[in-house]
């Protein structure tokens, strides 16, 4: 297997830092704006973000939730098993919120459609942001586009972007396997 | 992530036809897959789209009201589309037999069968002459699968863990399908369980399963950390087992008066529907000792759970 470093810990950290200034760009002070991770791995990249922000605008308090799309997903009986879910964690509601939606890796755009759907069980937003730290631009199956992008890499199927946490993993990194 | 992997992804069974025949594994999947419907029924919009291609046949050949709305509930939470079948208002009063009502009920394409019946071991008869899911909503006095699990997974909700922990269950344990998939089910999960009641009212070889019997209310409840509180089945009794109910009140029925005086509080359980007064007073059902209503909350969870997680062993149509 061959392993190509997208992200090194360094260019991980300066990637994460300039989204959170894009961000404060265009939404202030978040006082209507939410984060919302997308369950497994968009809820580390939601974390990051959101005590980063916190870190920049000093005090403030930034409404941040975790969702798990497994219920919403269009690929259920059409696999092998069925996903067994994570941990979905919102104690607001986003009617007329700002909703940055959040997560590591955008290829299909299946996930994020889910999660579209999803957040809609839990009000009406006003708007709804993309936020990814990897783009595989070219193999989207839907036409859903990120507004805050990481890093856009060209792939192909058959290789697959990992994202690895240092809380998990024990290194901030991002790579690309091919068979 | 570790639990992702840890966790068995699915069933090892097709159908839930007893809590006898799945395997501790499938237990904890449909307990951690219910928390998170749990979650999802406390949503603004407690509906999720998992099952909006599979219709599912509630077939009810004995009345139940808090199982079969329970079902309907969770089907509907799930999008699936719904019928509903009552053996009081259908055509088995003239004479059709089970596997043809059911056969003709899936001839118009219906994907899972939840089935009640008075007979014991129908929904195994059926499982072995008709191709759909089957999941077991009460057979006679012979298991009530969902509802141990739901039992189960209040106690596990309340207390942290089932394992370790002792539950007593209470009354008629002769003619209670509850009372049998509660053991399976608290004895697969690590509980010691009691049966307590009149001797009459206890099958002659229920020691065999590896429960302690006993005949003395206060002592089974100085010993257990949870009491389920069973209902007199008067509808299977064709003898009399005792006296009078309010003879037996006064022997098994559960009243502040004993509750006050045990020595540590205790968890009551009710399957419903409560016999107020018989088996237990209202002021222990209405107290804060008693988790009855969580029961029935987390019933739908559980049937949620069950029916995603069997939903996803049914082949794509083309």
């Amino acid at each position: 297997m061959n392993r190509r470093s997208i992200l090194n810990e360094k260019s991980f950290e300066l990637t994460i830092n300039r989204l959170c200034y894009e961000l404060i760009e265009n939404h202030n002070d978040f006082s209507n704006t939410a984060l919302i991770g997308l369950q497994p791995r968009g809820a580390n990249l939601a974390e990051r973000i959101g005590s980063k922000l916190h870190e920049i605008l000093g005090s403030k308090e930034i409404l941040h939730g975790n969702i798990d799309v497994t219920f919403y997903r269009d690929d259920f009986r059409r696999r092998e098993n069925p996903i067994v879910p994570q941990t979905t964690s919102m104690n607001f509601i986003v009617e007329d919120k700002t909703v940055i939606l959040i997560d590591d890796v955008l290829y299909t755009g299946r996930t994020v459609r889910a999660g579209l759907d999803e957040i809609l069980a839990y009000g009406r937003p006003r708007s709804v942001e993309l936020l990814v730290l990897i783009d595989r631009r070219f193999s989207r199956q839907l036409p859903i586009e990120p507004n805050y992008v990481g890093k856009t890499v060209d792939t192909v199927e058959t290789q697959k972007v990992r994202v690895e946490w240092e809380e998990i993993d024990g290194k901030d990194q991002v790579y690309l396997e091919t068979e | 992530m570790e639990d992702r992997i840890a966790l068995k992804k699915h069933l090892s069974t097709k159908h839930l036809l007893g809590i006898k025949n799945i395997t501790t594994d499938d237990i904890n999947l449909i307990f951690t897959t219910a928390d998170n419907f749990k979650e999802v029924l406390n949503r603004p919009i407690k509906k999720v789209p998992s099952l909006r291609d599979i219709t599912v046949a509630n077939l009810f050949f004995e009345n139940s009201t808090r199982t079969r709305i329970s079902f309907e509930l969770a089907e509907k939470r799930l999008s699936a589309d719904v019928v509903n079948f009552s053996a009081s208002t259908s055509a088995l009063k003239k004479g059709e037999t089970l596997v043809d009502t059911v056969n003709n009920i899936l001839a118009m394409k219906v994907d899972m069968v939840v089935m009640r019946h008075p007979n014991p071991g129908a929904c195994v008869y059926l499982s072995k002459h008709i191709d759909v899911n089957i999941i077991n909503a009460g057979d006679g006095a012979h298991e009530h699968p969902t509802q141990a699990l739901l039992d189960a997974y209040s106690i596990r909700e309340k207390l942290g863990d089932v394992k370790g922990k002792k539950v007593v269950i209470v009354g008629d344990i002769l003619h209670s399908r509850v009372a049998l998939s509660n053991i399976f089910c608290l004895q697969k999960l690590g509980a010691e369980v009691m049966v307590c009641g009149p001797t009459t009212l206890m099958p002659r070889h229920i020691g065999s399963l590896g429960v302690n019997v006993g005949h003395n209310l206060k002592e089974a409840l100085e010993w257990c950390d949870v009491a389920n509180m069973l209902r007199i089945q008067l509808e299977r009794q064709e003898i009399k087992y005792f006296p009078s109910l309010r003879e037996y009140t006064m022997m098994f029925g559960l009243n502040k008066e004993i509750l006050d005086s045990l020595s540590k509080k205790i968890t009551i359980m009710h399957p419903g529907p409560i016999n107020r007064g018989v088996e237990i007073t209202s002021d222990v059902a209405d107290s804060d000792q008693s988790i009855i209503l969580n029961q029935v909350e987390n019933g739908v969870a559980i049937r949620m759970a069950i029916l995603y997680l069997l939903a996803g062993k049914i082949e794509k149509s083309a």
